[in-house]
């Protein structure tokens, strides 16, 4: 399982909104110096107890695990939000930050970048997260590509909000126009499922600045499973979670969990490698399992 | 002060629009007085809407009053183009005259706590 590698070529230079996907092999040899990986872990929702994993306990501690056996490490690791699964009590929601954090410092990278998503960060305007790992939306520059994220959840509207617009655009100012853009964030940018909550209040107004970039992709999490989507040439990939999948997008009523397969215990979820190549510029996704077979 | 918004036209395949004129603000100014309208209120408190279940009539105006209990949740209808934020201490008004027949989803979009993934509920439109 864990050799299997799907991928997909993303964000071809010049405007090419294709991205193609099957079964191959990637060769890890011969990396070019500029080329490089990072893994997209997301909601692992700490803290959460329900039927819809009886594992919850142990699942973020086995992609960790999971992780820190991968053969060659990556250069960095990104958890796009949902760290934690949401309390009502203010001291409950540091108790489950501070054991997150306990576990994931187990992770033999230690470049590890947090965004925080609804769960953690909504009914305090994330200031418990902000404690624990600072800033919720900053950039960084990392072997020729400007990575951003955005926080799309401190606002319980879900409102990213015109101060953090202005600071986007100010930051992707300083960037050549074809520069190598990624941009995380925890909900998706898009309108795609509004009634399941699966949306951004004014996430079009920041496609609308990503757009002037023609080199830009966006991966979140918030929707507990892969799904690929365009708006214009920018590409935008969800990733898995590592507590429960959710259904298809707008595929039923609701959006309640997928029931735990007792025979088949943590399908659906996962984490993901983002391999950045450098010539020509491209990022190819693998989806890895939590746990090695 | 009332704000009132014209929420635009939602087309759907059938070409029907649905015309939602959302106001905030105090029922009794912002309500037009045609007398017409069907009047149901509905009370949101943390992780319910009372009705969740709401039944309108196509082509009759209605007037949603909203009452919040506890919290700034919110009142979306995607499907109709609707939203607005429910603040507690007023009564929020929303005039609707749904166009076709059918069932609206609709949701509290501010993240309320534990329970908000559940807060919803349908309009039902008949004819
Ligand atoms: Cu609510």
């Amino acid at each position: 399982m864990i050799n299997r590698r799907d991928f997909m070529k993303l964000s071809a230079v010049g405007g090419g909104a294709v991205f193609l996907s099957g079964l191959s092999q990637i060769t890890q040899a011969a990396a070019a110096y500029d080329d490089f990986y990072f893994v997209q872990l997301s909601d692992s929702h700490w803290g959460y107890q329900g039927p819809a994993n009886p594992e919850a306990n142990n699942t973020l501690r086995k992609a960790v695990e999971t992780v820190n056996g991968l053969e060659l490490q990556p250069d960095f690791i990104m958890f796009t939000g949902d760290l934690t699964h949401t309390t009502d009590d203010p001291k409950e929601r540091r108790k489950r930050l501070t054991e997150f954090r306990d576990i994931v410092s187990d992770l033999k990278v230690k470049n590890v970048h947090f965004i925080p998503g609804e769960h953690d960060a909504s009914l305090d305007n994330g200031a418990a997260f902000k404690e624990f790992f600072g800033e919720t939306h900053y950039s960084f520059d990392h072997k020729g590509v400007h990575f951003v994220t955005l926080d799309n959840v401190s606002d319980p509207g879900a409102s990213i909000g015109e101060a953090q617009l202005a600071w986007l655009a100010a930051d992707l100012a300083k960037q050549a126009r074809d520069a190598r853009i990624v941009v995380f964030t925890h909900r998706p940018l898009f309108d795609l499922v509004p009634k399941w909550d699966w949306a951004t209040r004014d996430g079009a107004k920041v496609v609308q600045i990503l757009m002037e970039y023609p080199n830009v992709t966006v991966f979140y999490g918030h929707i507990h499973q892969e799904n690929h989507h365009m708006t214009g040439h920018i590409a935008h990939h969800s990733a898995k979670s590592l507590v429960f999948p959710l259904p298809a997008p707008g595929s039923q009523d609701k959006r309640t969990p997928l029931p735990w397969n007792p025979a088949a215990p943590f399908s659906g979820l996962g984490f993901r490698e983002v391999e950045a190549e450098d010539k020509p510029f491209q990022l190819k996704i693998t989806e890895f399992p939590v746990t090695r077979a | 002060m009332d704000l009132q918004i014209s929420k635009g036209w939602k087309i759907g395949t059938a070409c029907l629009a649905i015309l939602a004129l959302v106001s905030i603000g105090a029922a009794h100014s912002a309500a037009p007085k045609t007398g017409k309208e069907r009047v149901v209120k509905v009370v949101a408190k943390r992780f319910i809407y009372t009705p969740n279940e709401i039944i309108l009539k196509a082509g009759v105006p209605a007037r949603l009053e909203f009452t919040s209990l506890d919290f700034v949740h919110g009142f979306k209808v995607p499907d109709l183009d609707i939203r607005v934020d429910l603040p507690p201490g007023k009564v929020t008004t929303v005039h609707l005259t749904p166009q076709k027949a059918g069932v609206y989803d609709f949701l509290c979009d501010n993240f309320c706590g534990v329970g908000h993934e559940e807060m919803s509920g349908k309009i039902i439109v008949k004819d």
